[in-house]
């Protein structure tokens, strides 16, 4: 759900994600391309909100100017999109949850070696402690890998301005850079000022100097990856200069403090006055070295505050003298696992902790489950029905509202992995003599990464039975366009699977024996078969009804 | 001055709408703002909760530190238990009584209120009839806002009717009486329950 912000005076109420994306609009954004994802959906979704746009199919941008705002199909096929725009010479947004980096990755690496021409900046929200997630890989070492500047800003104002200063460092060096939120700053909102936009960049390919690098041949690649190698000389100078990396100074010098993006807010809050201690705050990297020097001039000790994973102390550990100890998440100064709070970090810096209330004893958890009427239900209800008499079944679950079929009453899924594993993980597991192998897959899942498995499946003859589970929407996020809304039977018969096995059902209570025997005929046959259940989403259906009075 | 809030409640019941209001008075009187908020898998039905600091100077996190809450505002009374952690000494509690049963082994209502005024200062109200009885059924958790504005210090609730007024605006003049009537409702129960 998207509220629009309130506003007084000059003053907006934002999101991180919605101040990323104003930042990016007012330094002369054209367009934006990414696929929705946990916590990064509301980036995409502010620059929707503005006037005039109309949904994908009868329209591709918003505002004046214009600004390209529709969804892509997943995270790769965003990052190329963007990565042509940037190559005619306009500024580029792509933004996705951390995983999406997974997806992206050919593409995102090849883009450090092309380089950018528009300003290209890449929007990576990470989600640790998992709250929407199923891992807690921290989108730093992407940037590290593809050895491109990354910056992590600590407020929403500083998320406002970081998108500017992000499309300014990539055009000034010809480079995307890699823009690191977590859930808490994504997800919190906080005042913001804006200020003066400026317009867009003009159409312009790359000069006649800078064009072979577009062409990643290894007789071009292996000039550019030197060129790359230096110009991190340069990206190292700038996070040294950055407004947004900071050393205060601290009376205390028994030990110094790294604080990285939101870490840096955590240490703050429990020193309202100033912290004693020498502070190094980052919020752009390459790591400035000369600043981390600086601070081990000064304390023998250096408690390294990040959120996500150890990347800073990682790098920190063992470089430095044998008389400087670092601490953090891997000496368990820090917890290992999950989000920061200003809890753990009061305890890390040597605060007593402040007196709290016991837990009740009485609270029981309350996981989320799929909503009452929802289609996946039906779906799941008449799967286990069908599968009843098949104790070798095995059914394949994907990435969606529907993984929560695992849950009580259902445990109707045997395995969650990716983005499109079900299809190809059941042809695996069939190809090794499992029967019957089921897939289930989301309309969304499916056009993101579920359709070269499915043209595996119907290569390999694989006997397996793919349901498509289709609420015509990205439920999961909240209800975006799904791209293959109307085309699921035409996009499976067009990639072989053949047109009397490609079936359509209607998941209701009323219909539960014709889905399952549907479902079972399409088991009995020893190829593949597709199983479109196919019922809108109850939560936009109940949004098109009330859009509708 | 500053005042931290926990928000609670079941995904779907409306918390965010309670913050969007208190949001938009809190600008409107110029104070710094946080609020972090729970989007994604947890909005089905699960447990959602939001952190929201308010204050005339800087915050720095956006997460309550545990044992600083001023205020647990929870739309479900499990849901209010959940955060006692949070609840600072001489905290409030302001809930709805009407608990949302969708799991197993849901407690007995009777030993979550009992646990609930163990607690200390504790506003239990049925905000669900409150606002039905104001003629407003579906705005229970401005019944809510308006018992929570009876303890709240940072914001008085001319500056939230206001709030509102504004966040309801583009529904139409009935529904913005609607949620101030209920407002008011919650707000009169709980001046009287803690006179």
């Amino acid at each position: 759900m998207t509220i629009s912000y309130t506003m007084s005076e000059n003053q907006l109420l934002l999101l991180g994600d919605e101040a990323l994306a104003l930042g990016a609009l007012d330094a002369g954004l054209s367009g934006v391309y990414a696929y929705p994802g946990t916590p990064s959906t509301e980036i995409t979704e502010f620059i929707q909100n503005r006037k005039g746009y109309k949904g994908r199919g009868q329209d591709r941008t918003c505002g004046e100017p214009p600004v390209h705002c529709n969804w892509s199909s997943n995270e790769k096929t965003a990052m190329e999109e963007a990565l042509g725009a940037s190559y005619a010479g306009k500024r580029a947004l792509v933004c996705m949850k951390h995983v999406g980096m997974n997806v992206c990755a050919d593409p995102f690496m090849g883009s450090a070696m092309t380089g950018a021409n528009g300003g290209l900046v890449v929007a990576a929200c990470d989600d640790p402690s998992m709250h929407s997630s199923q891992n807690e890989q921290d989108s730093r070492f992407y940037a590290d890998f593809a050895m491109i500047p990354c910056m992590e800003p600590s407020s929403q104002q500083e998320t406002y301005e970081a998108a500017r200063a992000a499309f300014d460092l990539s055009e000034q060096f010809g480079i995307p850079v890699l823009m690191r939120l977590t859930t808490r700053m994504a997800h919190s909102r906080a005042n913001v000022t804006p200020r003066e936009p400026r317009g867009q960049n003009e159409l312009h390919f790359p000069p006649e100097g800078k064009a072979r690098q577009w062409v990643t041949l290894p007789v071009n690649a292996r000039v550019r990856y030197p060129q790359l190698i230096k110009d991190n000389e340069a990206f190292e100078k700038a996070a040294e200069e950055s407004p947004f990396n900071r050393y205060v100074d601290g009376g205390d010098k028994s030990f110094g403090i790294i604080a990285c993006g939101i870490a840096y807010n955590y240490l703050m809050d429990n020193y309202p006055d100033g912290c004693p201690f020498p502070v190094l705050k980052i919020s752009q990297y390459p790591l400035p070295k000369n600043l981390v020097y600086r601070l081990a001039a000064e304390c023998k000790t250096i408690l390294v505050v990040e959120e996500g994973q150890p990347v800073v102390e990682s790098a920190l550990r063992g470089t430095f003298p044998s008389g400087i100890t670092v601490k953090g998440r891997l000496d368990g100064t820090l917890p290992r696992t999950g989000e920061l709070s200003p809890d753990c970090v009061r305890t890390a810096t040597g605060l007593p902790a402040r007196p709290e209330r016991p837990a009740s004893q009485i609270t029981v958890p309350r996981p989320p489950a799929l909503c009452q009427g929802c289609g996946h239900r039906d779906f799941f209800t008449a799967l286990n029905m069908a599968l009843e008499p098949y104790p070798g079944a095995r059914v394949y679950g994907d990435i969606g509202c529907y993984t929560l079929g695992y849950m009580p009453p259902f445990k109707a899924l045997h395995t969650c992995v990716e983005m499109g594993a079900s299809i190809t993980m059941a042809i695996g597991s069939s190809l090794s003599g499992g029967y019957p192998m089921v897939a289930v897959i989301g309309d969304s899942t499916f056009t993101h990464s579920g359709m070269t498995g499915l043209l595996d499946a119907v290569n390999e003859k694989a006997d397996i039975t793919v349901c498509i589970s289709d609420n015509e929407t990205t439920a999961m996020t909240g209800g975006q366009d799904s791209a293959g809304t109307g085309k699921i039977e035409r996009i499976c018969m067009a990639l072989g699977v053949e047109p009397e096995h490609v079936r359509t059902i209607i998941p209701l209570p009323k219909n539960y024996d014709e889905m399952c025997s549907t479902i079972r005929e399409e088991l009995d046959y020893h190829g593949v078969s597709v199983i479109v259940s196919r019922r809108e989403c109850i939560q936009t259906a109940k949004r098109h009804a009330a859009a509708k009075k | 001055m500053k005042e931290d809030i926990i928000l609670a409640g079941v995904g779907g019941q409306g918390i965010l709408s309670i913050a969007t209001v208190i949001g938009n008075a809190a600008v409107k009187q110029d104070l710094n703002l946080k609020q972090a908020e729970v989007h994604g898998m947890s909005q089905r039905g699960g447990d959602v909760q939001s952190h929201l600091r308010l204050s005339t100077g800087p915050i720095s996190s956006d997460l309550i530190p545990k044992g600083a809450g001023d205020l647990i505002v929870s739309l479900e009374p499990l849901e209010a238990l959940r955060y006692l952690q949070w609840l600072s000494p001489d905290g409030w509690i302001i809930t709805n009584v009407t608990p949302f049963v969708n799991i197993p082994h849901y407690p007995g209502q009777d030993a979550i209120l009992a646990e609930l005024r163990k607690t200390g200062r504790v506003i239990a109200l049925d905000a669900d009839a409150i606002a039905r009885e104001a003629g407003s059924p579906r705005s229970s958790n401005m019944a809510l806002l308006g018992a929570t504005a009876a303890v709240l210090d940072i914001l008085d609730a001319d500056k939230l009717r206001d709030g509102i007024r504004a966040v309801f605006a583009r529904k139409g003049e009935a529904i913005v009486q609607a949620n101030i009537k209920a407002f008011d409702a919650g707000l009169e129960f709980a001046r009287k329950s803690h006179e």
